[in-house]
């Protein structure tokens, strides 16, 4: 069982980096998003300075749900998903590899990315720490959470724009603590960990709770 | 267990049919004696006349929850019984149940205006109920979406499970975080904090309205179940026309 989540998770992962669309995009997306900003809102290096954390946070949460109706459409097409409901490993197992690649192909190029494209944004020092831990932790809830609203929308043609309807209800507490916690760590007067941690639990029950969910409606929608 | 014998469609429609005129009464009464004690009760030694939005939004914004609590417990009929009904009811409860919340934010943002200064506050509360808000909005998306009845019965009902998370924090977000919206004065230890003259045209509003709540919700029911059967002897018909002689074996499939 430990093979083959591990092989699944490599496939994905090697999947992801190989293949154009993979991790590329979603860097390429947060290029495009901070080099348009300061020609929306001007060039206000002090504005740019508030922004920064809230607009870095607004396009990881973008560049997931960009990314997430590949999750399992290729697998769904090539009729791999049907394998995988035969297969020795449980489907939950599956979902999880999936939103795990998902995560570490999205989201940690983007944690560790949104600091030097920070640098343009006139971002602060001491929120650098803060950004990419918020957004390593955060990323995992986004990437388990998109595993369902993938799944739920596998069979459509056109689930990209429901996917994110459905998924964007779950996304907003994320941000609102992702936020809170740089807010925190920079002006305070909450201490940086009580947001935080709230972060971390959500992120806790994702992990254990979403692939029942994604794969309940993976099956529904193979059956 | 009366109520388990109306998990019959047949008798489903009956019970509504029957009971459809009482309802429809009951409603009407409650609403005119709701609103003739709505403005007969005093006004609000700060807010003043103000005060009166209460007997709409509060109701509201009970519905707008407990609808979400209907759906979820259908979308437990869905996933472990698999009743139809349960699909049905889900389908309908959705749009009314946004209707609600719509109603419960506009009727907030009329009462904030004043009070507040400003419609609308990023706070805690109004956050929540923005969420629940999406959460219809992606219930509705999602049924119209799969067109296959079962399967997409399926997947509304995951997705209502999984948003039930959203109720509790909606309950709770006035305690939890320091908000602007007051927290509750009715439900909590020591009783109510509200005088009987204001509480009598509350509660008649909010019976008022839970009443024009089950009787759309009623309604939306029966058009559903009549839809099905309609569109499966639509089928049916179609396939007749296409083999004469073979009767296909599908009659009631859905419902």
């Amino acid at each position: 069982m430990r093979t083959a989540f591990l092989a699944l998770l490599r496939r994905d992962i090697y999947l992801s980096v190989r293949q154009e669309g993979g991790s590329g995009v979603a860097l390429g997306f947060l290029l495009v998003v901070v080099s348009l900003l300061p020609f929306g809102v001007g060039p206000d290096l002090g504005l740019l300075r508030q922004l920064a954390p809230g607009l870095l946070w607004t396009a990881l949460l973008l560049a997931t749900l960009l990314t997430l109706d590949r999750l399992f459409i290729s697998d769904y097409e090539d009729g791999l998903l049907e394998l995988f409901m035969t297969a020795s490993l449980p489907l939950e197992l599956a979902v999880v590899a999936k939103a795990f690649s998902h995560w570490l192909t999205t989201t940690l190029p983007l944690a560790f990315a949104a600091p030097l494209f920070g640098i343009v944004l006139n971002l602060e020092s001491i929120a650098v720490l803060p950004l990419i831990a918020t957004m390593l932790i955060g990323g995992l809830t986004l990437s388990f959470v998109g595993t369902i609203g993938a799944a739920l929308t596998l069979t459509l043609r056109r689930g990209g724009l429901l996917t994110a309807i459905l998924i964007l209800p779950f996304y907003i507490p994320v941000l609102i603590f992702g936020i809170l916690s740089i807010d925190a760590a920079l002006v305070g007067p909450l201490s940086f960990g009580v947001p935080f941690m709230i972060l971390v639990s959500m992120a806790l029950c994702a992990m254990s709770l979403t692939p029942f969910a994604a794969a309940a409606a993976l099956r529904s929608a193979l059956e | 267990m009366v109520f388990l014998r109306l998990t019959n469609p047949n008798l489903f429609l009956r019970f509504v049919d029957l009971f459809f005129p009482w309802l429809a009464a009951a409603a009407g009464l409650c609403l005119c004696g709701g609103l003739y004690f709505s403005f007969m009760s005093p006004p609000d030694y700060q807010q003043g006349e103000l005060v009166r939005i209460i007997y709409v939004h509060v109701p509201m914004a009970w519905l707008s929850m407990g609808c979400y609590f209907l759906i979820a417990v259908s979308a437990l009929g869905t996933l472990v019984w698999r009743h139809p009904l349960a699909d049905v009811s889900i389908r309908a409860a959705a749009p009314v149940g946004a209707v609600f919340t719509a109603l419960t934010l506009v009727t907030g943002s009329i009462w904030a205006l004043p009070t507040w200064g400003v419609p609308w506050v990023w706070d805690a509360r109004l956050t929540s109920v923005l969420i629940l808000f999406f959460l219809y909005l992606g219930l509705i998306a999602l049924s119209h979406a799969i067109e296959d009845l079962r399967r997409s019965g399926r997947a509304v009902a995951i997705l209502a499970l999984v948003g039930l998370i959203n109720l509790p924090i909606i309950k709770f977000s006035v305690n939890w975080w320091s908000t602007l919206h007051q927290p509750a004065s009715l439900i909590r230890s020591g009783g109510p904090s509200l005088h009987p003259d204001m509480l009598r045209p509350l509660l008649m509003m909010a019976l008022g309205f839970s009443l024009v709540f089950v009787l759309l919700y009623l309604m939306r029911m029966r058009n559903e179940i009549l839809y099905r059967r309609v569109t499966s002897l639509r089928q049916m018909q179609a396939r007749l026309q296409a083999s004469p002689g073979t009767l296909p074996d599908v009659f009631g499939e859905v419902l």
